[in-house]
């Protein structure tokens, strides 16, 4: 669906626009709310175009030079297309004392993606991520915005076999 | 009525006031769970019956120290933000909620399981220094705490504990949670600061303070989630009460955390002070069947190894300092015997690395270098001559040489690990080339 909007559509809808300017009142300058208007963006589209870009520079009243070095700034800001689900794989100390090395490579296997990569079916993109602040239950994965805990093989297979479908 | 509801309030769990509100079976509290135990009466305390130097003086004399990681006296920072007619007219107060020091997982749980609890402290704290606005600085990750706290926002104004005239009183204030999007840099106080104007997080010069010129050149106080969260209990208890909560020389109690191969790896609210040995071997159940306690990060990622000879230290921030550590975050990472501490330590670098800022040289390249002969040595291709390298390193990039903190906090694992693990590191220089066993 993300991706017919995004090539029906190149300029910003009215929901969009008005939550850009929504989070823009939080601020006493409009460029307070760069990276929260990047993300309205992302939410509706799953990246952030050029097009899109220069959209929201123009409602902040920033320069598109300066919300692209906000927006290259920022990991969780994408500036090229991702999967429908980005896969935050967490590999920081405790995850990876636990098996966080292990947890990516099956995942590598199963998707035949590497970090930075997305799968053919457009589905997942796989990153690493740090701490995602849940070190008791660790190795961790957040898919999307759901956080999963203390994940093994098998409860892997039911995560991307849910979605794979 | 209110010293009845107050006695009632005593009586449950009044040694825990920080997780007071987490109840087994309840996914959070609600705005009246939260009242039912004496929510936002302390915000009332505070506002009907001081002014805010009174306010101020109440947080000195509790002796709060802040739980972001150094430790500084909340009361003592609260006091350089200029006050009076002569101030600016625009302040702010901002909530460290950025959470993303490796082996950290405490602010998560308060911001989730009791959301009101930061939102009263954030205006009993915004009250103090007379801001105009609050800000939840939080990490994008934090998806349901960015659900609850919004809620609860919603909820806060509607009863105007927030908004024009807070309780009837000629205080307003306006809060806003702003969600970021990753960077472990942006915790950094300033760094943080610029992350909320929009603005990429690379850290600003000190002085000047952000207390006295901070977001958008106003004063500004920023704080972390479980130092605010301590506020509204200082107020509804009161100090004595407070100071009764410590079991060392500092006050309250903070929230503790173990993670890595014991038994019960979780967090737990407990008395400042508590010895260390304590908390590993009965809350987190000791180190799990064949494993050995080999040595810890008392704090978090960015704090110096301990030993297991160091487990009857306190918990107290001067304590762990004494043994050559910081308290840090509070949340232990357990290394066992089976865990190669060196390839410990290239995880902690490769994070750090990853996640410098690039603004100042002896980091930017420094980590990477790090990185680049703790592989080489791993991968049987060090000499001798590394080990006096790293150490240098650690020097590099110490106190006083970088822009900020960051980088003297990635030396403190690899500096103690090189003084109490010398032999895993030099057991590489023995085998030239070792395969990946494991
Ligand atoms: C690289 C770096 C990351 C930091 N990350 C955090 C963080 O996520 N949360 C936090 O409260 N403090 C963090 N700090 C500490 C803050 O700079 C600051 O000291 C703290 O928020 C002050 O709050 P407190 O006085 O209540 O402890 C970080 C410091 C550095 C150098
Ligand atoms: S020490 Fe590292 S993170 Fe801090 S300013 Fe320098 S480059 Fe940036
Ligand atoms: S180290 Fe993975 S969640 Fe903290």
């Amino acid at each position: 669906m993300r991706d017919q909007d995004m090539r029906v559509d190149s300029q910003l809808s009215e929901a969009e626009i008005a939550e850009v300017l929504e989070e823009a009142s939080h601020y006493p300058e409009k460029s307070g709310a760069s990276i929260e208007g990047l993300k309205v963006v992302q939410k509706y589209r799953g990246w952030v175009s050029n097009e899109s870009l220069k959209q929201v520079a123009d409602l902040l009243d920033m320069s598109v030079e300066e919300l692209d070095g906000v927006a290259t700034f920022y990991n969780l800001i994408y500036r090229q297309p991702v999967g429908r689900k980005v896969i935050l794989c967490c590999d920081s100390v405790s995850c990876w004392m636990l098996g966080s090395d292990n947890i990516k490579q099956k995942i590598s296997d199963r998707l035949g993606i590497e970090y930075g990569g997305t799968t053919s079916d457009g589905e997942y993109t796989l990153l690493p991520i740090v701490c995602l602040g849940a070190c008791d239950h660790a190795p961790v994965l957040m898919v999307g915005d759901e956080l999963h805990h203390n994940v093994d093989e098998a409860q892997l297979d039911q995560i991307l076999n849910t979605r794979a479908s | 009525m209110f010293g009845k509801f107050l006695k009632k309030s005593k009586n449950r769990n009044p040694d825990k006031p920080l997780t007071r509100n987490i109840v087994d079976g309840r996914a959070y509290a609600t705005l009246s769970d939260y009242q039912s135990t004496g929510g936002y009466e302390g915000l009332r305390t505070a506002i009907t019956t001081m002014d805010s130097l009174g306010v101020q003086q109440v947080v000195k004399d509790s002796e709060l120290r802040g739980r972001g990681g150094a430790g500084f006296p909340t009361g003592l920072k609260w006091s350089f933000v200029p006050m009076g007619e002569k101030a600016p007219e625009t302040k702010y107060f901002v909530v460290n909620a950025d959470e993303m020091e490796p082996g950290t997982f405490k602010d998560r749980v308060l911001m989730e399981k009791d959301p009101h609890q930061l939102i009263e402290g954030m205006v009993i704290g915004s009250y103090a220094i007379r801001a105009t606005a609050a800000y939840i600085f939080l990490r994008g990750e934090y998806h349901l705490s960015a659900e609850r706290l919004s809620q609860a926002i919603a909820e806060a104004y509607q009863q105007g504990f927030l908004g024009k005239n807070i309780l009837g009183s000629d205080f307003s204030l306006d809060l806003y949670l702003h969600s970021s999007a990753g960077r472990y840099i942006c915790g950094e106080e300033t760094a943080l600061l610029n992350a909320l104007e929009g603005k990429r997080a690379i850290p600003r010069a000190k002085p000047p303070f952000p207390q006295i010129s901070g977001l958008w050149g106003k004063p500004t106080i920023v704080n972390n989630v479980e130092t605010v969260c301590n506020l509204p209990h200082i107020f509804f208890y009161g100090v004595e009460w407070y100071a009764g909560l410590g079991r060392g020389k500092d006050q309250g109690t903070k929230l503790f955390g173990a993670s890595g191969r014991v038994k019960n790896p979780n967090v737990w609210e407990l008395p400042m002070g508590t010895p260390i040995r304590e908390i590993l071997e009965e809350h987190a159940g000791g180190m799990q069947d064949g494993y050995q306690l080999k040595g810890f990060l008392p704090g978090g990622a960015s704090t110096d190894f301990m030993l297991p000879e160091h487990l009857d230290v306190l918990m107290d921030f001067d304590a762990i300092a004494e043994h050559g550590s910081r308290m840090g975050t509070g949340t232990m990472i357990i290394l066992d015997d089976k865990t190669c501490p060196v390839k410990m330590v290239l995880n902690l670098e490769q994070f750090f690395s990853r996640e410098s800022c690039g603004w100042c040289t002896p980091c930017r390249d420094g980590l990477p270098w790090v990185v680049t002969i703790l592989e080489d040595l791993i991968a049987g291709k060090g000499q001798a001559s590394d080990l006096e390298l790293l150490e240098h390193q650690t020097k590099m990039m110490g106190p006083g040489n970088t822009f900020c903190a960051l980088a003297p906090g990635a030396m403190e694992p690899l500096q103690s690990a090189l003084k109490y693990f010398r032999g895993d590191f030099e057991k590489y220089l023995e085998r030239p080339v070792v395969k990946e066993a494991e």
